[in-house]
């Protein structure tokens, strides 16, 4: 279980505030206008920035002064998400060991892993070689090595096409529901919270509100969602 | 790992400490680095010392005499150095208000052509500063500052301030006109190409042909003549007398080694050392060897008068003769 | 990032360590030397002017090194031919002379008996003079145009090709690609690249002196050394160093003011390819910046070789062995290097925007740091725990490792912040710290830096005679003492062979550590 307690984040002339709880194994997604402080929530939540005031828990533990790579935490980010000097096994294999001594089992679960992600026989590219859709499954295929508990997705399947980006959704819904893995997904597209999220957490107006059923939400939205959706 | 064990064998064979024998005493000897080079008199001297002293003689070398008196002011009484061999005149006086100095109770009889009587330092060689050219391309040779300056020849000096010969050459035209030191100067300016920090620029500025003349010593023209056979250097000798330079050693007071010390500075004037520098440091012997000058030596010209500012007055007189130096050149 | 947790601590262990190593060998040699003086007077008139012909000379030689590079870099950037690495390399060589070598090289072409002045004369011109403060600037821009070019070079092709890509798609020519692309980038390159070489020629001592003319280019490196060896006066050498290192930190200030970071993303690895300089007014433009600047640049170098090579295979044993001593130091020195500028890039490239600054100009003061003033220093303190003889060597390769941290340091930061910038939380998020971070992420994004860095630590100290000659042991000599020693020895011609030698196995020792690393290779 993922609680935000009583958070203020602080920067130079914006603010947001958070006090809620995501469940474990939940999918949550994270809608509001730009500028609104979704990407910042994320940040927050993966340890790149610390909150002026609050705690954030994760199963009862208090991981609000962790370094990034020690929580229990995977991100995939807008872009950046592969080393490009790096092949993709090896890219795939720093979710294993981060300094990539790798044994033979380790091979055998990046090659599962490329299976898994539907990258067979594609260790040994370099991510420059590899097509956007590729690159977001190498890096999901990452994510699912590491096995942390909590994934967190900053619309990182924003520049594929409707239907790459829906087949990505549900690999990761697929994925997160065989590990139990919760999920919290920036999005600004409200089908997508529609398709995997049962639950969905407005920010706006400097406020990350607790989440709310998403069709409920969607169809029934307050004032500054609304504004942003479009709808009357 | 490999690379930084090289490296250590390397300084291990090659540092003064490794090469000491236990149980030799150890003679420290302060002195200029063309002293100690392979092509000084370094090597030669070290030999023949150390061939009946029973001790082990050390050459450390820094910069030249100004820099090895600088490096020795700043280490002060607790120098390691015995000996430091490699002053000049114009560097005695300095040398000598800092007390580090003890008499050296020698009373060798000496050729120089100037007396001797100071009681803290002693001669090894002398020389006299000039203008050397290309006999090949220069017809009229000047015959002393005035007419130098009056020709339309191009020479090359060092600066007072950074080297032992420009400091030469600043208390040579100072004695030989006084007063009038600084209009010689103002009247030399259009002569001069360039200044060099040391001596080894202007010799190699000059010998590229970027000068008809540089300021070295009477005694330069014998390297050439003797090392390469070339005739075609050669001094010029200056009706108002030449500046010489008188090089010397000195003992420290706070030598541990008073006995050692003693006994080198008695060699230093004998025919062993004294034999070594007119071939290696390119100058005269403090006293002339028994087997004479080297061949080439009896073709130099000699001054028909020799210039030089006691200790004391020359350092007196040099920062106000740079101060003329300055004003002078940098109109 | 203000808010990171983590990395401020993390900033401050590995950043922290080679900047209290730099204060220490910088500032640290200045105190001993204060400690040690008797009392400190004032600056007087003649110090004063100093200090002007200083900051001037330095000021034009630094303008002319980077206006000057700005066609040469762009026209490397922009083409492609046979031998355009050579090229490259070999532009290289001037800065990494020792000055007594480049400066008779430059007077073999420009002196009164140069190429220049023959050539003149034969055309019945009249002669001109290099003797001055022309002299003084010509030498400078000779030295650093080469660091100014490769320094902008680097900036250029890092300008992501995506970049060109999407111009040369908007039907961007020249003038719209110097607007959009180059101009931004050579705002955020060139202050810095001004203030290094402002920095350099701050410290000039023999170049301004023998290329000067006289006491007219007396410059604050010149007046500490008549404080030390001409006046004993410890207390105004340090106060002179102080006023270099004061001016170093006003021109750093200064520079960083003006300076607007690159606001350049990261590109994937693509090679460049260029649309828009195929026009045949354009090639010519960069064919003659490139054959003016080769002219310029290697012609002194050849006539030096030339006039030494007779001598080469006779020369006397010793020198051989001090190349190899030279060797050992150069690359021991580079090592160093390498080990304090990599933590201080990455520090600075981590660090909040004010430690960033201040970690940047203290990268910088070892170029103003009188090498006089560091040698005497160090010397105070070492000599009362060592023989100074013995740590000879050691102490060369340590101090020509500080006087090349802040040439590595600027060459690895631009690629350092580039890797945190792209890739910093991607490795923070996956937990990769230390070695492992070290290995798979800063070593081959930063390979080609690295090289460049490490390869130009070790030619800067093959040719550096810097503070050895308090620490000089008869046995140690290095070669360009034993060069010098050929010269006081009258061995002009053993010399003209030494420099040869010292030329050719500096240029060969960065050659093969620089080799591969062509800029444009994957930055």
């Amino acid at each position: 279980m993922l609680v935000l307690d009583d958070i203020t984040i602080l920067q130079t002339d914006f603010s947001l505030r958070a006090n809620l709880t995501v469940a474990a194994g939940e999918r949550v997604a994270i809608l509001g206008p730009s500028g609104a402080g979704k990407s910042t929530l994320l940040a927050l939540i993966a340890g790149f920035l610390a909150p002026a005031r609050g705690r954030i828990l994760w199963d009862d533990q208090d991981i609000t002064a962790l370094p990034p790579g020690t929580r229990p935490v995977s991100i995939l980010f807008q872009d950046q998400n592969l080393f490009p000097h790096l092949t993709v096994a090896e890219n795939v294999g720093l979710g294993l060991r981060k300094d990539l001594r790798l044994i033979q089992e380790d091979h055998a679960r990046i090659a599962t892993a490329l299976d898994r992600t539907g990258l067979h026989g594609m260790g040994g590219r370099r991510p420059g070689t590899l097509s956007g859709g590729q690159q977001s499954r190498v890096a999901l295929a990452r994510a699912l090595l590491r096995e942390r508990p909590l994934l967190l997705l900053d619309e990182p399947f924003s520049a594929l096409g409707p239907a790459l980006k829906a087949e990505m959704l549900d690999l990761v819904a697929e994925i997160a529901d065989q590990n139990g893995t919760t999920v919290l997904m920036v999005s600004h597209d409200p089908e997508d919270a529609r398709r995997i999220a049962r639950r969905t957490i407005l920010v706006a107006e400097g406020t990350a509100h607790p989440p709310a059923d998403t069709p409920g939400l969607l169809e029934n939205p307050p004032p500054a969602l609304s504004a942003y959706l479009g709808t009357k | 790992m490999r690379k930084s064990l090289m490296i250590a064998g390397l300084l291990a064979t090659t540092t003064p400490f490794s090469a000491v024998a236990q149980d030799k005493p150890v003679l420290t000897i302060y002195t200029y680095d063309s002293f100690v080079s392979e092509w000084g008199p370094g090597p030669a001297v070290k030999a023949a010392f150390e061939a009946d002293c029973g001790c082990d003689l050390q050459f450390v070398g820094s910069g030249d005499g100004a820099a090895l008196l600088a490096r020795l002011l700043i280490e002060g009484a607790d120098s390691p150095a015995d000996i430091v061999l490699g002053l000049d005149t114009n560097l005695t006086a300095e040398a000598a208000a800092s007390g580090l100095f003890a008499p050296h109770g020698q009373a060798p009889a000496l050729d120089l052509p100037v007396g001797w009587s100071d009681p803290l330092f002693l001669p090894y060689d002398w020389g006299y500063f000039a203008f050397v050219y290309d006999k090949t391309k220069v017809d009229t040779v000047p015959s002393d500052f005035e007419a130098l300056a009056a020709s339309d020849l191009k020479i090359v000096i060092q600066d007072p301030r950074s080297s032992t010969p420009g400091l030469g050459l600043l208390l040579w035209v100072k004695q030989a006109y006084g007063e009038k030191a600084g209009g010689i100067w103002s009247e030399l300016a259009d002569n001069i190409v360039t200044v060099t920090p040391g001596w080894s620029e202007a010799y190699g500025l000059f010998l590229n042909g970027e000068a008809d003349a540089v300021l070295s010593y009477t005694t330069s023209p014998a390297y050439h003549l003797i090392a390469e056979g070339d005739d075609t250097k050669a001094a010029m000798p200056f009706d108002e007398g030449h500046y010489m330079q008188i090089e010397v050693a000195g003992k420290l007071a706070a030598s541990d080694q008073p006995d050692l010390t003693d006994r080198f500075l008695a060699f230093m004037t004998t025919d062993a050392f004294q034999s070594v520098i007119p071939e290696t440091n390119w100058m005269y012997p403090a006293k002339t060897p028994e087997a004479g000058l080297p061949e080439g030596f009896g073709t130099l010209v000699v001054p028909g008068k020799s210039l030089l500012y006691p200790a004391d007055e020359a350092r007196s007189i040099r920062d106000e003769a740079l101060a003329e130096w300055q004003a002078a050149l940098s109109r | 990032m203000a808010g990171r947790t983590q990395p401020i601590i993390r900033t401050l262990a590995v950043g922290g360590a080679p900047a209290a190593l730099l204060l220490m060998l910088t500032l640290g040699t200045l105190v001993a030397v204060f400690l040690r003086a008797d009392g400190v007077g004032a600056l007087g008139p003649a110090e004063w002017a100093a200090i002007r012909f200083t900051i001037w000379q330095a000021f034009l030689s630094a303008l002319f090194s980077c206006v000057l590079a700005i066609p040469v870099a762009r026209a490397l950037s922009r083409r492609s031919f046979p031998g355009r690495a050579l090229l490259i390399a070999l532009l290289g060589a001037p800065f990494i002379l020792p000055v007594i070598v480049a400066v008779m090289g430059l007077l073999a072409v420009f002196g009164r008996a140069g190429m220049l002045n023959a050539g003149l004369v034969w055309l019945g011109l009249p002669p001109v003079s290099i003797y001055g403060l022309q002299g003084v600037v010509l030498a400078h821009v000779f030295f650093n145009l080469p660091l100014a070019v490769r320094l902008l070079l680097q900036s250029w092709v890092e300008i992501p090709a995506e970049r060109f890509r999407l111009a040369a798609s908007l039907g961007m020519g020249p003038a719209e690609i110097a607007r959009y692309l180059e101009r931004p980038m050579l705002r955020a390159a060139l202050p810095g690249i001004f203030l290094a070489i402002f920095l350099i020629c701050l410290t000039s001592f023999a170049v301004a002196l023998t290329l000067g003319g006289g006491p007219r280019a007396t410059t604050v490196e010149l007046a500490i050394y008549q404080a030390f060896r001409f006046d004993f006066d410890l207390g105004r050498a340090a106060l002179l160093g102080l006023v270099q290192v004061c001016l170093c930190l006003a021109a750093s200030v200064l520079a960083l003011a003006i300076t607007n970071p690159s606001a350049f993303g990261a590109g994937l690895d693509r090679q460049v390819a260029r649309w828009d300089a195929a026009g045949p007014w354009l090639k010519a433009q960069d064919v003659m910046a490139l054959a003016l600047t080769a002219v310029f640049l290697l012609l002194p170098l050849a006539l030096i070789t030339l006039r030494g090579l007779a001598a080469l295979p006779g020369l006397p044993e010793a020198v051989w062995a001090a190349a190899l001593r030279s060797l050992l130091v150069a690359l021991g020195s580079a090592a160093v290097t390498i080990s304090l500028a990599l933590p201080l890039a990455m520090a600075i490239s981590r660090a909040s925007a004010g430690a960033a600054s201040a970690l940047e100009t203290l990268a910088m003061i070892p170029l103003a740091t009188s090498s006089l003033v560091l040698g005497t220093g160090l010397f105070l303190v070492l000599r009362h725990y060592a023989d100074p003889a013995t740590l000879a060597l050691p102490v060369t390769a340590a101090a020509n490792a500080t006087l090349a941290l802040p040439f590595a340091t600027r060459i690895l930061l631009p690629s350092a912040r580039a890797v945190e910038a792209d890739y910093g939380r991607l490795a923070d998020s996956l937990d990769m710290t230390g070695i492992g971070r070290l290995r798979l992420l800063t070593f081959p994004r930063l390979v080609g830096p690295l090289r460049f860095s490490a390869g130009l630590a070790a030619a800067l100290s093959m040719g550096d005679l810097g503070v050895i000659t308090l620490f000089a042991d008869p046995q140690t000599a290095t070669l360009p003492l034993q060069l010098y020693r050929l010269m006081a020895a009258y061995r002009m011609e053993d010399a003209a062979g030494a420099a040869v030698l010292l030329l050719g196995l500096s240029f060969a020792l960065f050659w093969i550590i620089d080799k591969g690393a062509r800029p444009d290779a994957r930055a």
